[in-house]
């Protein structure tokens, strides 16, 4: 237990007050995500990610910003296990179309008002995969999306600042 | 030892057993062996193959005209043999590899979705890949199946599935997914308990194909590399390299020295990346937040550092036909040895005070066993391999380049619960770290990429690459104007999705997500 006392200590906080790789600062984007979402959400934001047929890269980023160095958290944004606890789907993927089904269920589980981001290249429109047989590409194709995170995976930055932009565009 | 000399006792055997097997030049599949049977032969070519001790890595097909031809790979003692067969596509018949080797029913399955192709005496007539997006009169892999399909305005849920059901008093089923309460990808599980212990596991797959064999069809050889680094975003790295290693030996391009030893640099860093991150996910799921949070400081760091160097935290789109994209500035050669050893210092700090932790080990001693004569019989690969006896890693049991100039350290463990799944892990980082170190310091200097050059129509490549789930396998073929005719990616999580099933046996459901953790099969790699 000292050992784990210990190390937090000499780790110390390492969640990241200045810009080191991107622009705009993370603590700019974080204080107005938390500003914004003071005013909408009570507070506290609740996501529900879903995975409607991504290749795992972008969910990779998702987590990242549960790292210690975003801590998206601390801005009053959780991720939650049930769409009915959520005010925003984070989708990713082409959505395939074994996922089709899948997530007009969990679009329609969610309470309204519900905001819908498409993430990465695939979400906002099919990306590699684009539409086929398999694959009905973009997620508006499939329910109504607020906004779109664009990249390959987006980076963790481009993650909160589009969460920042959706939740700003409905103000 | 020449693969050609590692498998002559085996077609010896074959003959002797008047299984008529003809030896034909392996071209662009070398350094495995190719041999062409009789369809109806085929079952016993597999069976022959088993007794023999053989692993079956994969068996794919494509659509030629008149006909299915029909490819199985087999490894054995790191040597690799591609058996062929075709069936008439009118009657697309032939005898099953599952009864010798239950690692062969999903695959099988997957190809009677996909092509049509009937396995005569398959033990499971269920569809495996198919959920009802297509109806089971068509197949998407037929050359006369529109990319584009003919799909439904709205594709239903696939709720028809038969499952294999329970009776007894006091059974009860946890059905989970496809949307699952984490941040992973979507699949189906079908627990079966009673009181808190599971009686059964069945999984349901599927959910994220995305018809990336398909789609494959016609794209020029950067498109396909760009393709298979989306195979599994997790392992883009090694995904595409074993597709550009498939289109090279199709297209005879000779990939310079540099480019080959920067993408084993990429690749030791993706095992890095992935296995320090899945540690501190495992920590997770038995509650000990402290680990988690620590891996995955750790973790952000290095992908921190893999964007400096090669410009994308994953190195996605780093691997391209004939070499890589970005050449690796001199700074950081020093840079990166100095980070892989603070890394390691780290690491080691922190596997100290998780060691000392009885409740740490309390949760992982003994959780999900898989035993070694199971991991064999599904042909387990990679670390869940390693950790149940299997004794195999490409890099050092088929080497390619540049691993045959590299010392490849494989740990390997037996007794296949977490705990040792976990310490293969740990061991695996530590060799990646001695492997970055011999890389950084051995780099060849000159050009990073080779001018590529389209291959003849039907040219076909196989690429074997240690990803850090495992052992990769694509097989490339060209048509027309250096288009791809048929792209097939066997992402390792084919053999542990199957053992997962087994080795949740007996435990208790709570303990599911840290023995998943501990496999972490890719969904996207499996559905395609
Ligand atoms: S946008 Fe890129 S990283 Fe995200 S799911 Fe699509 S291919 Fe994968």
């Amino acid at each position: 237990m000292l050992r784990i006392f210990g190390k937090i200590q000499r780790i110390g906080i390492i969640t990241e007050p200045v810009p080191r790789l991107d622009e705009p600062a993370l603590s700019e984007i974080g204080e107005q995500l938390a500003a914004h979402i003071g005013e909408l959400f009570g507070g506290s934001l609740a996501i529900r990610e879903v995975d409607a047929g991504s290749c795992n890269g972008c969910e990779l980023e998702i987590h990242a910003l549960d790292n210690p160095y975003y801590g998206i958290e601390r801005f009053g944004v959780h991720f939650v296990a049930s769409p009915r606890h959520a005010d925003m789907l984070l989708v990713t993927g082409p959505v395939s179309r074994h996922m089709e089904a899948a997530l007009r269920r969990t679009y329609d589980a969610t309470p309204e008002p519900r905001l819908v981001i498409a993430v990465g290249e695939c979400g906002a429109n099919g990306g590699e995969f684009g539409t086929s047989y398999a694959s009905c590409g973009a997620v508006s194709n499939v329910i109504p999306v607020d906004a779109v995170i664009r990249g390959c995976p987006p980076t963790p930055l481009d993650l909160m600042r589009g969460i920042l932009e959706a939740i700003g565009r409905k103000t | 030892m020449t693969p050609t000399e590692s498998f002559a006792p085996f077609l010896q055997r074959l003959a002797a057993a008047d299984l008529i097997c003809e030896q034909q030049a392996a071209r662009g599949l070398a350094p495995a062996q190719l041999v062409a049977v009789q369809a109806e032969d085929w079952g016993r070519l597999g069976n022959e193959a088993s007794v023999w001790g053989c692993r079956w890595v994969a068996c794919w097909g494509e659509d030629v005209a008149d006909a299915i031809r029909i490819s199985a790979c087999f490894e054995h003692a790191g040597a690799y043999l591609v058996a062929r067969t075709a069936v008439p596509r009118a009657t697309p018949a032939l005898p099953s590899h599952t009864p010798s080797y239950p690692g062969a029913d999903r695959p099988e399955r997957h190809l009677r979705d996909m092509l049509g192709v009937v396995f005569t005496d398959h033990p499971d007539a269920r569809r495996w890949t198919r959920h009802q997006a297509w109806k089971d009169s068509e197949y998407p892999l037929r050359r006369d199946f529109p990319a584009a399909g003919r799909p439904p305005a709205q594709t239903p849920a696939d709720h028809q599935y038969n499952f294999l059901p329970a009776h007894g008093s006091g059974v009860y089923e946890i059905p989970v997914g496809p949307v699952h309460a984490g941040v992973i990808e979507p699949g189906h599980f079908r627990f079966q308990a009673v009181g808190e212990t599971v009686l059964n596991l069945e999984e349901r797959l599927g959910y994220v194909h995305k018809g990336i064999e398909k789609i494959a069809e016609g794209r020029d050889a950067g498109g396909l590399a760009r393709l298979a680094g989306r195979v599994s975003g997790d392992s883009t790295v090694a995904h595409a390299w074993a597709a550009c290693m498939a289109m090279e030996k199709a297209a005879r391009v000779e990939v310079p020295q540099r480019a080959l030893w920067l993408r084993a640099l990429m690749c030791e860093r993706e095992r890095v990346a992935n296995h320090v991150g899945d540690i501190g996910a495992m920590l997770n799921d038995i509650a000990f937040a402290f680990g988690f949070i620590q891996f995955a400081r750790l973790r952000e760091q290095w992908q921190r550092v893999s964007r400096e160097a090669f410009g994308h935290r994953f190195m996605m789109d780093c691997i391209v036909p004939g070499g890589v994209g970005v050449d690796l500035d001199e700074r950081f050669i020093s840079a990166m040895r100095d980070e892989a050893d603070a890394l390691r210092k780290q690491i080691g700090k922190l596997m100290a005070i998780v060691n000392d932790l009885p409740s740490v080990a309390d949760r992982v001693r003994g959780a999900g066993v898989l035993k070694p004569e199971y991991a064999k019989a599904l042909g387990c690969v990679g670390y869940v391999g390693r950790a149940s006896g299997m004794n195999f890693d490409v890099r050092r049991d088929a080497p390619y380049p540049p691993y045959d100039r590299l010392k490849v350290a494989v740990p390997l463990h037996h007794y296949g619960d977490v705990n040792a799944r976990a310490r293969t892990r740990l061991e695996e980082i530590a060799a990646s770290f001695d492997l970055i170190e011999a890389l950084l310091a051995g780099l060849p200097a000159g050009p990073i990429r080779a001018g590529w050059g389209a291959p003849a129509p039907g040219a076909e490549g196989l690429g074997l690459v240690e990803g850090w789930r495992g052992e990769i396998m694509t097989f490339v073929r060209f048509g027309e104007d250096g288009r791809i005719a048929r792209f097939f990616p066997r992402d390792p999580s084919w053999t542990t999705w199957p053992a997962l099933e087994l080795l949740i046996h007996d435990n208790i459901v709570p303990d599911f997500p840290v023995c998943n953790k501990s496999v972490n099969g890719s969904y996207s790699g499996h559905d395609l």
